[in-house]
């Protein structure tokens, strides 16, 4: 799973309000390349959460990112544009769990792929 | 890429090894899948540089094919394991990304608006009454451009006058019909294939101002 998939994903647990970011927890993270699309991570950066994508890339062991949210004019910078793409597309978390940050249940990722599967007194 | 080469690239997946009969998997067939993301992507614009989401993807055949029509980024939603290891494999032996979760569509729940299209087949609702329009209700709230979804054209009038009224889309047009040629997979079919008509969906969901979904 990459992280602009876990910036979209919610707790989904009956009851939770504050479900967003999943916290990860990250045992095993692979990096596999894609092509580096200029535009599509324009129009991304004004639609993800920075601070959520910011936080789990330092999880999965990518450091590179701002904390806070950056000035729309780094857009303008090969530079960023190279450290948004890796931390956005080509970080992969392959073995671990996603949490939710109200109530501590663990999503278990296993061959990259989140269980997010709910329990009858979840739903 | 052109539409023979997408076609027979996705006749090479594979498909269900144990199909479930209470999860109405069928596979989406190469003619029907490479048709639909064909469409999408040359008449609308819905699929290069986009992110896509498909919803019940089984063995992948649409986000699979949504890839390789150049989205930027494709998402795979299943309640069943065993098909998101099939559509995993599908991937990799296609070396193309596409990322995969196991849930349950009607519970998922998603944050702002990053999906710009959702592209699904979902089960007909045959077996398990009103899927189809659980899976209808949620991919119009999750999409901010389209949704592209194939339903029995028994339940046209049904399907358009649910989606406009009751599920926010701003339009509902049938793009065209289709022969969805099932082949014999469960005991209680008795006929050797069974040839379904299926009407091809293009809903346009209505602007959103809220930030979640």
């Amino acid at each position: 799973m990459r992280l602009l998939t876990h910036n979209m994903l919610s707790s989904n647990i009956k009851g939770v309000i504050n479900g967003f970011p999943l916290r990860i927890e990250a045992e095993r993270v692979v990096v596999k390349q894609v092509d580096f699309n200029p535009d599509f991570l324009k129009n991304m950066f004004s639609k993800i959460d920075w601070k959520a994508l910011a936080d789990a890339s330092k999880i999965m062991g990518y450091a590179e990112l701002p904390d806070e949210v950056p000035d729309p004019s780094v857009l303008d910078s090969d530079e960023f544009l190279r450290k948004f793409h890796h931390a956005l597309l080509e970080l992969h978390l392959e073995e671990g769990a996603l949490v939710c940050p109200e109530t501590g249940r663990r999503f278990p990722v296993n061959k990259g792929i989140p269980n997010m599967l709910l329990h009858e007194d979840e739903v | 890429m052109k539409l023979k080469q997408l076609e027979s690239l996705l006749g090479n997946l594979q498909q269900f090894d144990n199909p479930k009969i209470e999860l109405e998997q069928y596979p989406t067939g190469a003619h029907i899948a490479s048709r639909m993301l064909y469409t999408a992507e040359n008449s609308f614009g819905d699929v290069s540089d986009k992110v896509v989401a498909d919803f019940g993807c089984g063995c992948g055949t649409l986000g699979l094919a949504a890839t390789l029509l150049d989205a930027d980024h494709v998402i795979g939603l299943d309640v069943d394991d065993e098909s998101l290891e099939i559509a995993s494999s599908n991937a990799e032996d296609l070396e193309v990304e596409m990322d995969l979760i196991q849930c349950e569509i009607k519970n998922l729940r998603w944050q702002g608006q990053i999906v710009d299209t959702v592209v699904m087949n979902p089960p007909f609702g045959t077996r398990n009454k009103g899927v189809d329009m659980e899976f209808l209700s949620v991919a119009l709230k999750v999409a901010s451009q389209a949704v592209y979804s194939l339903h029995k054209t028994t339940t046209r009038e049904h399907i358009k006058r649910a989606a406009l009224r009751d599920y926010n889309a701003s339009s509902a047009e049938v793009i065209c019909e289709l022969r969805y040629d099932l082949p014999k997979l469960y005991k209680f079919h008795k006929k050797k294939d069974v040839d379904i008509a299926v009407d091809l969906w293009r809903f346009v969901p209505k602007p959103k101002h809220e930030s979640s979904s």
